[in-house]
């Protein structure tokens, strides 16, 4: 077999991983397992901007994946200093303990 | 000088007491009101001598335009004629000689404040008052109508700290404003029938065609009547004036018996044109002026309070003068103002001086034998007593006598019963004026003093600032009755008619003129009507000087109901009370606690009611779990997702 991976291809895979770290960032009550989710979802993403750009023959949307890189990069350490912060605090990561926000 | 500087120095000392004065101390205040008004009287009389010797031809002084549009244009003018110039010359006068009395009358008891704010309130009046007779036009007129309004219920409150004061100030404005809307609503007659305002375009035109106005104008008469039915303290609408004796005795004497209630007369004088094409509207005032007058006078035969008294007979002179007007003689009505701005403000300015004397006691019942200790006041009381019944040759029986005359001659179209009905009113009041003062110098001046020992103590002579004007005041009581000698001193001996009648008197061809009456009738008046005056004096002389009040109270004892009425003014108060301020209360009240608090607030705070449970249901939304809300942003993510992809 020879020739690009089929666009199809890629976005079964994509929608997978996406539906994989929902699963994760919905059930999960660690935080960081939840974090490593969401940047499991954010990759899905990626995968998916790719996947168009690769089938489209435009550079467009591999620059934005560049783009979102960077914002995860920043992301991560903000969310990473708010669960440091929130331990700190708590002396709990657990989501279910942080609901001071309640009616 | 400019006509302004007249009314602009008054209003020059208001703003200069009402913003310095507290804090610059009584001389000051004392300096600058007496000043300002003492100049703006010279400068008066500097204009007022000129046009009485002169030509007296009106003059207009105009400062500008006020309001101009296209369908509208008034003037800020001014307007110097015989009527105007007549009551130019008794308001500056009495206004100053008040002035000066004041000083005396409030140096003692009264802080700065209080008493800046009290020359600066007597400042303005006498401003307002003076657009009121000078303005060229009916707007003006309303502006110093509506001003001297204003005055007169912050004067009458002076006191405000009293809760009778108070009230009765705002009795005063609620009352007049009742007449002020028929006022305002004549002055839109004007305008729709006439399109101006201007004195001499409204008078001319209404002149110039009489057929077609006249049907029109009996309405706007009337409107313009129930102004002066408010102002000039006329029945239905004289409840306030009595009640307004509640405000500093100089007060009563300059804007409640000189001056301001003087201004519905005035008004009614100045449409003298309009109103004797409404032959109607006159019959009107004419019975409404008869009918206050003696009504007014019965009252005052049986009040105790010695300002009350001088204010029913104030009403009652009211009355005489609208008597006049509505008869067709505003001459005689205007002479009849004249001389009652003097001694009404002598009796009044006396009263204050007996009231000083006797520590702020006013009934007059606990007076007495005050003759010899009162040297100055008892002689200008007594004088001016004596005026107001019309003894001759003092002023008031000029003026009463020309008004009684008028009366006798008037031969309206119909109903000329009611002419002579009026008339015989008038005489009768007539006497009952001459006993009910008579009853009152006798019970105040006469007799054994009947107030406590520190009162007897206390009783002395005024100073002179509040004698001296009683002294002019009594002096023109005297002598300002020759000026309207009846006719049958000669054909021209009355100098007022002579001086009016450009102004007052009918134009050629519009109404017949008055009828005059023979000399031997007119001689038959003048002693019938010196008649009933002198039996009321030697009544209220008898009855209460020499037998001490036996004979009035044993008629008191046997009609108990009777002497209850009057003595209780005839319950009009409770009347009112009962017709219209009751049923205005239990309005107010049912709009308050039923249609306010019940409705408006019911629905308000239902609408917070529903907006506080949905907010109680929906809060437990906030679960505070975040893995919900990513839940919830999923739901919707999927729900979005779906309706784009369906087209729903």
């Amino acid at each position: 077999m020879s020739g690009p991976v089929p666009l199809l291809h890629v976005l079964i895979l994509s929608v997978a991983l996406f539906a994989i770290g929902l699963t994760g960032a919905l059930l999960r009550r660690n935080a960081i397992h939840i974090f490593l989710s969401i940047e499991l979802m954010m990759n899905a993403a990626n995968l998916a901007l790719i996947g168009y750009a690769l089938s489209w023959g435009t550079p467009e949307g591999q620059i934005v994946v560049f783009f979102v890189i960077a914002i995860a990069a920043a992301e991560a350490s903000v969310g990473l200093a708010i669960f440091v912060a929130l331990f700190r605090h708590t002396k709990t990561i657990d989501v279910n303990q942080v609901n001071l926000l309640k009616w | 000088m400019s006509l302004w500087w007249i009314l602009a120095l008054p209003f020059a000392g208001f703003l200069a007491n009402i913003l310095l004065g507290p804090r610059l101390g009584k001389r000051f205040v004392s300096v600058v009101a007496t000043g300002t008004v003492a100049a703006a009287t010279l400068i008066a009389f500097s204009r007022l001598i000129p046009f009485v010797s002169g030509t007296r031809e009106t003059v207009i002084e105009s400062i500008g335009s006020w309001i101009s549009t296209d369908r509208l244009s008034v003037d800020l003018a001014l307007r110097l004629d015989p009527l105007s110039a007549l009551m130019l010359s008794f308001v500056t006068f009495v206004g100053f000689l008040i002035h000066v009395y004041s000083v005396g009358y409030m140096h003692h008891d009264e802080t700065d404040a209080g008493y800046a704010r009290y020359f600066a309130y007597l400042n303005l009046f006498l401003a307002a008052m003076l657009v009121l007779i000078l303005g060229d036009n009916f707007l003006l007129m309303f502006v110093g109508w509506e001003g001297v309004g204003l005055c007169s219920y912050l004067l009458i409150g002076y006191y405000y700290d009293r809760e009778y004061a108070a009230a009765a100030g705002r009795k005063a404005f609620v009352v007049n404003r009742i007449g002020d809307y028929g006022f305002l609503l004549g002055l839109f007659g004007i305008f729709t029938l006439f399109g101006g305002f201007s004195y001499d375009a409204v008078f001319s035109a209404a002149a110039a065609d009489p057929g077609r106005y006249a049907p029109a104008l009996g309405l706007v008469c009337l409107l313009l009547f129930v102004g002066a039915v408010g102002k000039s303290a006329q029945f239905p609408l004289y409840v306030w004036l009595p009640d307004a004796m509640a405000g500093p005795t100089p007060v009563s004497a300059l804007i409640h018996a000189a001056t301001m209630v003087t201004a519905g007369v005035y008004m009614v004088a100045r449409c003298n044109v309009l109103f004797r094409l409404a032959t109607d509207a006159m019959m009107v005032v004419a019975i409404i002026g008869g009918f206050t007058a003696i009504f007014a006078a019965v009252i005052a035969l049986a009040q105790n309070d010695i300002k009350k008294v001088l204010a029913y007979s104030t009403v009652s002179q009211l009355g005489y003068m609208f008597l006049a007007c509505g008869a067709g003689a505003f001459v005689a009505g205007m002479f009849h103002v004249t001389t009652h701005a003097f001694f009404k403000a002598c009796l009044f300015l006396g009263s204050g001086s007996v009231i000083h004397a006797m520590g702020g006691e006013q009934d007059i019942r606990k007076m007495g034998g005050l003759k010899s200790k009162l040297a100055i006041t008892y002689p200008t009381f007594l004088i001016a007593t004596l005026a107001l019944a019309g003894i001759p040759p003092l002023a008031g029986f000029f003026s009463k006598d020309a008004i009684l005359a008028a009366a006798f001659a008037w031969h309206p179209e119909k109903a000329a019963w009611i002419a002579k009905l009026l008339w015989a009113a008038g005489l009768l009041t007539a006497g009952l004026t001459a006993f009910y003062m008579m009853r009152l110098v006798s019970l105040t001046f006469h007799g054994a003093f009947r107030g406590t020992h520190e009162q007897e103590h206390h009783v002395h002579e005024s100073p002179r600032s509040m004698t001296v004007p009683l002294i002019v005041l009594a002096f023109l009581s005297i002598v300002a009755g020759f000026f309207g000698l009846p006719v049958v001193f000669g054909e021209h001996a009355n100098w007022v008619e002579g001086f009016l009648s450009p102004i007052l008197l009918p134009l050629a061809g519009l109404a017949a003129e008055p009828h005059h009456l023979s000399h031997a009738v007119e001689w038959a008046l003048i002693a019938l009507s010196v008649a009933v005056a002198a039996g009321g004096l030697w009544l209220g002389w008898t009855w209460y000087a020499k037998q001490g009040g036996a004979v009035p109270a044993r008629i008191a004892a046997r009609y108990p109901a009777a002497y209850a009425l009057v003595a209780e003014r005839f319950r009009v108060d409770e009347l009112y009370d009962a017709l219209i301020v009751r049923p205005f209360v239990a309005l107010s009240r049912i709009l308050w606690k039923v249609v306010d608090v019940l409705i408006i607030d019911g629905v308000l705070n239902a609408g917070a009611f529903l907006v506080e449970l949905l907010g109680d249901l929906l809060r437990f939304l906030q679960t505070g779990n975040v893995r919900n809300y990513a839940l919830g942003i999923l739901l919707g993510l999927v729900a979005l997702m779906f309706y784009v992809v369906s087209g729903f």
